[in-house]
């Protein structure tokens, strides 16, 4: 036994501590704490924007086992925000492309992927063989699973969300008056009034920011210093470059799953108490019948036969969407703007009125042929205040929109 | 006399409200102002949709956008019966899901 050995006070390698020597020379963390991060397991629920840096700070600092679940593969349109996945790993399962990454940063540390859905069925089972968790997804009824998981397993829960140029973050569950997610999100927000990442775009560094306070929150939880967010919410506003911490109530006495007489003792069907999936993906909405629908084909046919010129193109999207791609004889009128728009006015806008051919129709196109269905619903009711006979004026939509156009139509038209 | 305030919206809540995070309004004070009285006010003068239940459903704030005042949760201040003061700021955080 070398003389290091025999008179060290801490169970430390020599190797430990070389390797983690600049987080162990400060002083609140010190050989207990790295110990405390060695011997403790963190379950990292989201494999995306926050659970890459999650993953790669907390496996950086030496945490000795990492979970890591998610349901879905790596997509192009990740990698500008989810910095552990790479180019190679498109297609292939995010908890497997983090788990290459991690093995490639810190070979000592264990990364347990989970390629599958947290559900109601397996979220118990897993989150009990670990001390910690790190909400990093990105949808309701996975926070709300998520919660009361680990209230019923008796967890922290460090929790971070981001959208747009703006991100939160708080610890839930961490000590006897802190609140859960339920105490102060007792009720779900309607699903309609939900924005995703894919609807609402987010910026790379932005979720970079809420990951990496995620990361450290762990650690302080993790090593015994303790959490600066517990009970309260940490906001960031990356474009007006302005952070907040709130202070939020107590635990309730009356929440439902931490609360003296708590009714959630098991987990429920949160898809069901939210209204909506457990995933971020856009549904398809099917507002209309199909004789009030034209498929990108059918389209594109009449474009080539030439016969689209009583036809004129509305596209919904938003002005920013708009810019980076569209079909060149489409007229952009977003669907927020023309909720407020009577019918003379979005008939001034659109060509075919004054040529020798009139207006016949208006197909309505947006980007997945969602907001599209809802637009040819609210030109109806204008059309209608208007008196003008849908005899003399058809409103269809597009099947699919501007992706169904570049999927069945035009290769080379930008997907997004 | 007017009353003045700061009515603030964030987390994608300013997009009920022209995509203005804050506001500054001055509410007459020939009443009591409190936060169920300025839910109606801030429908009328400040919201740019028709569709007020994005914000106010069932007489109070919809779930999902917490309110803060002067940086500190509602609840702990009473919530819609908190009487608005001069100079205080009345916060809308919709609640971000994304990851």
């Amino acid at each position: 036994m070398s003389d290091f050995a025999s008179q060290s006070s801490h169970s430390l390698t020599a190797s430990e501590i070389g390797r983690y020597s600049r987080q162990l020379i400060v002083e609140e963390l010190g050989v207990k704490g790295q110990e405390r991060l060695r011997d403790a397991s963190v379950l990292i629920v989201g494999a995306g924007g926050l659970g890459c840096p999650v993953a790669m700070y907390l496996a950086a600092a030496g945490v000795g086992k990492l979970g890591v679940v998610d349901h879905d593969d790596v997509s192009i349109d990740n990698l500008h925000r989810q910095v552990l996945h790479s180019e190679s790993s498109v297609d292939t399962p995010k908890a497997h492309s983090i788990q290459t990454a991690l093995n490639r940063l810190n070979s000592s540390v264990t990364v347990v992927p989970y390629c599958m859905q947290l559900t109601s069925k397996n979220a118990l089972n897993i989150i009990k063989d670990y001390d910690i968790v790190a909400d990093c997804s990105d949808n309701a009824a996975t926070r709300y699973l998520v919660n009361d998981a680990c209230v019923l397993t008796g967890k922290p829960l460090v929790s971070g969300s981001a959208l747009r140029w703006e991100g939160q973050l708080t610890v839930y569950h961490n000590g006897k008056d802190c609140p859960c997610y339920r105490c102060i999100y007792p009720e779900p927000p309607r699903p309609d009034m939900v924005t995703n990442c894919a609807d609402g775009g987010v910026i790379g560094p932005v979720v970079g920011v809420i990951g990496s306070m995620q990361a450290l929150e762990v650690i302080k939880v993790v090593t015994g210093v303790g959490s600066s967010f517990a009970g309260n919410l940490f906001l960031f506003d990356g474009l007006m470059g302005r952070t907040r911490s709130i202070k939020l109530r107590s635990r309730r006495e009356d929440c439902l799953v931490c609360g003296h007489q708590p009714t959630v003792t098991e987990l429920i069907d949160y898809e069901l108490m939210c209204g909506s999936g457990a995933c971020d993906k856009i549904r398809p909405l099917k507002l209309l019948a199909p004789s009030e629908r034209m498929l990108a084909t059918e389209y594109a046919e009449k474009r080539r036969q030439g016969s689209h010129k009583g036809t004129a193109l509305l596209d919904t999207r938003p002005v920013g969407e708009f810019a980076f791609c569209h079909l060149p004889e489409a007229i952009n009128i977003p669907l927020e703007e023309m909720r407020s728009l009577d019918w003379a006015q979005i008939a001034a806008r659109l060509p075919g009125q004054s040529a020798a051919q009139s207006l016949t129709q208006v197909v309505a196109v947006c980007h997945r042929g969602n907001d599209s269905q809802l637009a040819v619903q609210l030109l109806r009711e204008k059309l209608a205040a208007a008196a003008v006979s849908s005899d003399s004026l058809s409103v269809v939509d597009l099947v699919g929109g501007l992706e169904a156009w570049a999927a069945e139509v035009d290769v080379a038209f930008p997907r997004y | 006399g007017c009353i003045d305030v700061t009515i603030e919206f964030s987390g994608g809540a300013e997009l009920l409200v022209g995509k203005q995070k804050i506001h500054k309004a001055s509410l007459p004070s020939n009443r009591d102002w409190t936060i169920r009285s300025l839910l109606p006010w801030i429908a009328e003068h400040l919201m740019k949709t028709d569709r007020p239940e994005l914000l106010i459903e069932n007489g109070t704030v919809r779930p999902g956008i917490l309110v803060l005042v002067n940086d500190t949760d509602w609840e702990l201040l009473g919530e819609l019966s908190y009487v608005i003061k001069p100079n205080d700021t009345i916060t809308f955080i919709s609640t971000l899901h994304g990851g």
